[in-house]
């Protein structure tokens, strides 16, 4: 049985990647992921966890360690932040290239310039196509589960991709929550043994990054993108594998008090839980305004999105990113491509908020519902604001 | 006894008349007419065997053995990017380790290689290289050095000879060429204490392969600097890459050594040095070169081959005599 701990988030994150016998693990220090890798660095000196623990020169040492031993057949994980995921972006799309399915804790933090090592979301979309699939938590209990689920994913046969979980640095990381820890039994049934397909090995060579001729580089690329879009229905079949297990659920888009909604926000990460009281005050005071929680952000839940967003009559989209120039967040982006393909045009608002670490507030939701329904009814342009600007 | 020496105490080299046969990197691959680094690279191999896990950095040698759906390699291969390559070995070594301690598999012996040129090793890859050499992971480094990016089309690196002419060198009015002293990635290497350092030639075979034997049979890092001319970028002969080496080695600008537990052994002592001009006029790379120019090159060899027989005789190790000119290549 597993059992109810108090527990730092990133604590209880290497907790139970120690329990997933994890073969090697490379890793170099960033803040806020350090603690992650810093209490894995105890599992194995203490003998609670049979593994290789690389302390690599950097992040980009880190990734071709974890690439190197993945294709070696071991089971690998690392964990990384902001400007160590930039240094280490060239060799993340070079692991989901060759199908290794490494496991990375991402603590999600702004990119300098200024420097800055608070949380935002600059990272995870600056490497939105390094063609991993990518999970976003919420909470504390969210990482250990979307962790343990990570590993069976990347691993699935019919998979065979590099799997991120998100978990916002510091406001996520650093928190200490009520959290439900499985034992190695239950995580035993839960994740199989991992069988590698293919592997270095000296009695069965094979040549693994070879050179990719202009008659050759498209095809290959064709069947990453198939291997994404594949990636779904195994990834909604293990979180329903982890829900008969486990009783909780995991869907590639969560709705909160959506039924009856007029305006719908649309968020990732821990900014979630502020805005579900924000919506509970809301609708407390009569307001028609719903919540949808991306969980997965790649593949991108089109579809699924758009089946939820399409019965509302606005959308206001919270980025905690930029995208310079386009006057839309790169979250907001994809929504409205998605909203466009399947000809649905509900009134999209996009409010940039949270950068490098900033607060956002139930008042700021409130903030922003008044501003969506008021432009609506209104008939305003779709508007782009990033809150709480001082200007 | 330090550990190298301890693991070689009983070590054999190869018999010059009973080479081993086997070639994990065939024949068929595309390098240039008359590459050099080709050669020390299949020397390597040979001297490794099949029970091997290669990773090779961006080069020549990665783009000219593996356009897929071709392969050159008999052995397990993998290559990852440029700067890499010392990071990516760490990752299966580590795997490797990790995985026989935990009865995942049962394969003790394999022996992981990594080689990149002088670029990967040198300049864009030299942090990657002393990290795992640092961390004393069990493993070969071979920097195939052919003094230039010559993949990208001869421009300069850190280890390219001064006075050189490369495409980002070039001889001009106001410019000598390579305006800077060879970076030497040997000294570096053997700075991290490690036990096992060495140079070598693909034009003293036998010796090379020695080198790679022992550097194999030591508990953990080695790495050896190999000298590997580059008919298209050193503008030299197609059929005189071993003459090249050879004179590299005769003239002292490559010197041939050992550092086995921090302790530094020549192989060969060139006791009637040729001089460097006879070294640069197969070669017109540097045919812009004045006596003059030449003159201040040749004091620096010198100085350089004195500071290396100071560290021999520091060592207090017995050395080898000067190797026959005819003994191999």
């Amino acid at each position: 049985m597993g059992k109810r701990v108090g527990m730092e988030v990133s604590i209880a994150a290497a907790e139970v990647v120690g329990l997933c016998d994890v073969d090697v693990i490379a890793a170099y220090p960033i803040t806020p992921q350090t603690h992650i890798v810093e209490h894995l660095s105890e599992l194995v000196a203490e003998g609670h966890l049979d593994a290789e623990f690389v302390p690599v020169e950097s992040e980009h040492s880190a990734m071709s360690t974890c690439v190197g031993a993945a294709a070696a057949g071991a089971r690998t994980f690392t964990s990384t932040s902001s400007q160590g995921y930039a240094l280490m972006a060239e060799i993340c799309y070079i692991a989901s290239s060759l199908r290794l399915p490494i496991v990375m804790a991402v603590a999600n933090r702004a990119l300098s310039a200024p420097i800055n090592i608070w949380n935002d979301h600059a990272d995870m979309m600056m490497s939105r196509d390094t063609g991993w699939i990518q999970t976003v938590a919420e909470n504390g209990q969210e990482v250990v589960d979307l962790l343990l689920h990570a590993y069976r994913v990347a691993e699935d046969p019919r998979v065979l991709l590099p799997v991120i979980v998100n978990l916002d640095g510091f406001t996520l990381s650093h928190m200490i929550e009520p959290i439900w820890l499985p034992d190695k039994e239950e995580v035993d049934r839960y994740l199989p043994p991992y069988k590698p397909k293919l592997r270095l090995d000296p009695r069965n060579p094979m040549t693994f990054g070879p050179v990719g001729m202009p008659e050759v580089y498209t095809e290959a690329k064709k069947a990453q993108d198939e291997a994404m879009n594949g990636a779904l229905p195994v990834i909604i079949e293990a979180w329903g594998e982890f829900e008969k297990q486990f009783g909780r659920a995991y869907r590639p888009v969560e709705t909160y008090k959506t039924d009856g909604a007029e305006i719908l926000f649309l968020t990732m990460g821990s900014i979630s839980e502020t805005a579900m009281t924000a919506v509970d005050k809301m609708r407390a005071e009569g307001k028609k305004v719903g919540l949808v929680r991306l969980r997965l952000w790649r593949p991108f839940p089109a579809k699924e999105l758009v089946d939820v967003l399409k019965r509302a009559k606005a959308v206001a989209v919270v980025d905690r990113a930029m995208a310079f120039s386009t006057r839309s967040g790169p979250l907001c982006v994809e929504v409205k491509a998605a909203l466009y393909d399947h000809g649905v045009s509900p009134y999209v608002q996009n409010f940039i908020a949270g950068l490098g670490g900033r607060d956002v507030t139930v008042e700021d939701f409130e903030a922003m519902a008044a501003k969506t329904g008021d432009g609506l009814s209104k008939g305003l342009p779709m508007a782009y604001e990033i809150v709480n600007v001082r200007e | 006894m330090g550990i190298a020496a301890e693991a070689l105490k009983d070590f054999k080299g190869f018999n010059p008349k009973k080479l081993p046969e086997v070639e994990p990197l065939s024949p068929g691959h595309r390098a240039c007419q008359g590459c050099g680094e080709i050669l020390a690279l299949r020397q390597v191999l040979k001297a490794l065997g099949e029970n091997v896990i290669v990773a090779s950095a961006t080069g020549c040698m990665e783009i000219v053995t593996s356009p897929f759906p071709q392969t050159a390699w008999r052995v397990p291969w993998i290559h990852v990017a440029f700067e890499n390559a010392a990071a990516v070995i760490s990752g299966v070594e580590s795997a490797y380790k990790a995985m026989n301690r935990k009865g995942k598999i049962q394969q003790p012996d394999v022996v992981f290689l990594a080689y990149g040129g002088d670029g990967g090793t040198a300049d864009i890859g030299l942090q990657a290289l002393s990290g795992a050499l640092e961390r004393g992971h069990n493993f070969i480094y071979v920097c195939l050095d052919n003094e230039a990016y010559m993949n990208t089309g001869i421009q300069r690196s850190s280890s390219t000879p001064y006075g050189a002419m490369t495409t980002t060198s070039p001889p001009g009015k106001k410019s000598i060429g390579q305006r800077t002293w060879k970076k030497n990635v040997a000294y570096i290497a053997a700075a991290h204490g490690i036990p096992y350092v060495a140079t070598a030639s693909p034009a003293f075979a036998l010796d090379l392969m020695n080198k790679v034997k022992k550097a194999a049979a030591v508990p953990g890092p080695a790495y050896l600097h190999i000298y590997s001319p580059c008919p298209t970028g050193w503008r030299h002969e197609t059929d005189l890459a071993i003459e090249v080496a050879r004179l590299a080695v005769q003239t002292k600008v490559f010197p041939l050594y050992e550092v086995i537990d921090g302790k530094w052994i020549l192989s060969r002592k060139i006791a009637k040095p040729k001089p460097v001009s006879e070294y640069f006029k197969v070669q017109r790379r540097f045919r812009h070169l004045t006596e003059k120019d030449i003159e201040e090159i040749q004091r620096r060899v010198d100085e350089e081959y004195e500071e290396l027989l100071r560290r021999c005789a520091m060592s207090g190790e017995p050395q080898k005599p000067e190797g026959k000119e005819t003994e191999e290549g």
